[in-house]
């Protein structure tokens, strides 16, 4: 009985999350603009879709500003994450107080407040627009402390006297950095470069108020969109994004069962 | 010793962008709230929030109400596939996470194609002879819009906190005549209280600030904080300085919040430590 009602509960939990979604991705194949009333089965929204230039040319600005963001913050970050690292405890603690910023501070607020600093900046140096420019900064603001949150404990974890071994054994310290230190903390890097993609790619809010007309990214076009609340081209695309994302979702996991198990392979190996 | 004072100035660089990208745009939200168009110093701006206070008790209150709805429906989900065999659980967490990954517009536009009056949950009670219901643009809805966008915010760091807990605890209160019921009670409960602190300021913190959902599921008629602000940089009332003073308000309520959450965490955890 208990397991029952424990099975039910965690059905209707699932049922309220996917549903939605599951109709969602069902109408956008309805040859039909009703959301509610099935009218055979159709392609055409897709088709539709992937004539939008506006939708295309958003999709291209949404990767490379994420790319872009991804890439430089996941630099500025790490190297940050080091720096603070080795700093005293009462600045280093102080300096990640002033990280941490971004991710307390409502998005709204950071999302504001960035833009005042474009719009003013632009008024007294005179030219500067919200565009493209200003959304990658802001991308960037926002992505760096996620890096830093997962880089900085694979740098506690990593024991210093591994840098100072590859130095007695004749390392430089260039090569020691990139041999030793980076090798050690590149788990925390990879994640923290994923992490900040995936936000960047996702964000509203921030490129909201930081984008201006002429760079417009997927998620302000879908927020275009649903104010007009006809096209069933969102459906469309909707149904594309979450199986790309479930796809994904199911290769990276994937891979770490694969890699989990070829670990105990080996270590089982070693024993015998 | 030498080498490790060089490192620091690795953060460099990240430390001026902070200075300009973070410090500075607060301040200018500083700025902006105490001085009026033509920049001369006021307080006019954080005065005529007063008006505003309204807005202010119903965001705090739908956002409370929201949290509240997710704890009470994220903490048995928490508990129950905390329980499940290793490898499920992982399946059961990725299903949590995946409707994270979705466009959060995308997964509330879901919603009002489902609530509107001849939509298809109208659809449904049909059959049996009821409604139709009027849903959208009601409060109900964008609490409901806020329950399924941070629900999974909720479940996941008290799930995180419950599967740390050490088994050899529940094993004595049990050994000591605790009946299930009172494990979970006094047990598991106060045990991850850490967890609910966590994902009540997770859920609260977006809840509160929010101005997406009660445009989308709420009409017009429903307007929350955020909303009020977006409406003074971009939408028809154009009023930075309103605007800044608003944030201003919203920043200050949410560090009070959390500074409450925290007091609250650490003093449980000293209980436990006694």
């Amino acid at each position: 009985m208990k397991k029952f009602l424990s099975k039910a509960y965690v059905a209707f939990i699932f049922l309220f999350l996917y549903a939605p979604i599951i109709v969602l991705i069902v109408f956008s194949f309805n040859n039909s603009k009703s959301r509610s009333v099935w009218h055979g089965f159709t392609l055409k929204w897709y088709v539709e879709l992937f004539k939008d230039q506006a939708i295309i040319n958003a999709f291209v600005t949404t990767l490379l500003v994420a790319t872009l963001a991804a890439l430089i913050a996941t630099v500025l970050g790490t190297l940050a994450a080091i720096g603070f690292n080795s700093m005293k405890k009462t600045p280093r603690k102080f300096y990640m107080q002033v990280n941490n910023i971004p991710m307390l501070n409502p998005e709204i607020v950071t999302g504001v407040s960035l833009m005042l600093l474009f719009v003013y900046v632009g008024r007294i140096l005179g030219g500067m627009e919200l565009s493209f420019f200003t959304l990658l900064l802001a991308h960037i603001t926002f992505n760096v402390p996620y890096v830093i949150l997962n880089v900085m404990p694979k740098l506690k974890q990593m024991d210093t006297h591994l840098y100072d071994a590859a130095l007695d054994l004749g390392c430089k310290p260039a090569q020691a950095f990139f041999k030793v230190v980076m090798h050690e903390i590149m788990p925390g890097i990879i994640s923290g470069l994923i992490m900040a993609f995936t936000l960047s790619f996702d964000d509203f809010v921030i490129s909201y108020f930081t984008s201006g007309s002429s760079s417009q990214t997927l998620s302000i076009i879908i927020y275009a969109m649903t104010r007009k609340r006809i096209s069933p081209k969102i459906n469309a695309l909707s149904s594309i994004m979450f199986i790309t994302v479930f796809a994904l979702l199911l290769i990276v996991n994937f891979r770490q069962d694969k890699n989990k198990k070829g670990i105990i392979k080996k270590l089982k190996g070693s024993n015998i | 010793m030498n080498k490790k004072n060089n490192k620091k100035y690795l953060a460099s660089v990240y430390i001026v962008w902070m200075l300009i990208f973070t410090i500075i745009p607060l301040g200018l939200v500083v700025y902006f709230s105490l001085t009026d168009t033509n920049g001369a110093f006021t307080f006019d701006n954080l005065k005529n929030i007063g008006e505003y206070t309204p807005v202010f008790l119903s965001s705090i209150k739908f956002s409370a109400i929201a949290t509240a709805l997710c704890l009470v429906l994220g903490y048995p989900f928490a508990y129950i596939i905390s329980k499940v065999k290793a490898s499920k659980q992982t399946v059961f967490l990725i299903f949590i996470m995946l409707p994270m990954w979705i466009n959060f517009l995308l997964r509330t536009y879901a919603w009002m194609t489902l609530l509107e009056n001849n939509g298809l949950i109208n659809k449904f009670f049909s059959l049996f002879g009821l409604g139709p219901f009027h849903m959208i643009n009601t409060k109900g809805a964008v609490v409901l819009g806020m329950v399924y966008n941070f629900l999974p915010y909720m479940i996941i760091p008290i799930y995180n906190v419950i599967t740390k807990i050490d088994k050899n605890v529940i094993v004595a209160a049990q050994d000591l005549g605790a009946n299930s019921f009172n494990v979970i009670t006094r047990v598991i409960f106060p045990l991850s209280m850490p967890g609910i602190v966590s994902g009540i300021t997770m859920v609260f913190v977006p809840a509160v600030s929010t101005f997406i959902i009660s445009t989308m599921l709420g009409g017009g008629s429903n307007l929350m904080i955020g909303d009020l602000i977006e409406l003074q940089f971009l939408g028809g009332s154009y009023d930075p300085n309103l605007g800044s003073a608003l944030s201003l308000v919203l920043m200050v309520l949410i560090l009070i919040s959390m500074g409450i959450m925290n007091e609250f965490d650490s003093g449980e955890e000293e209980m436990i430590a006694i």
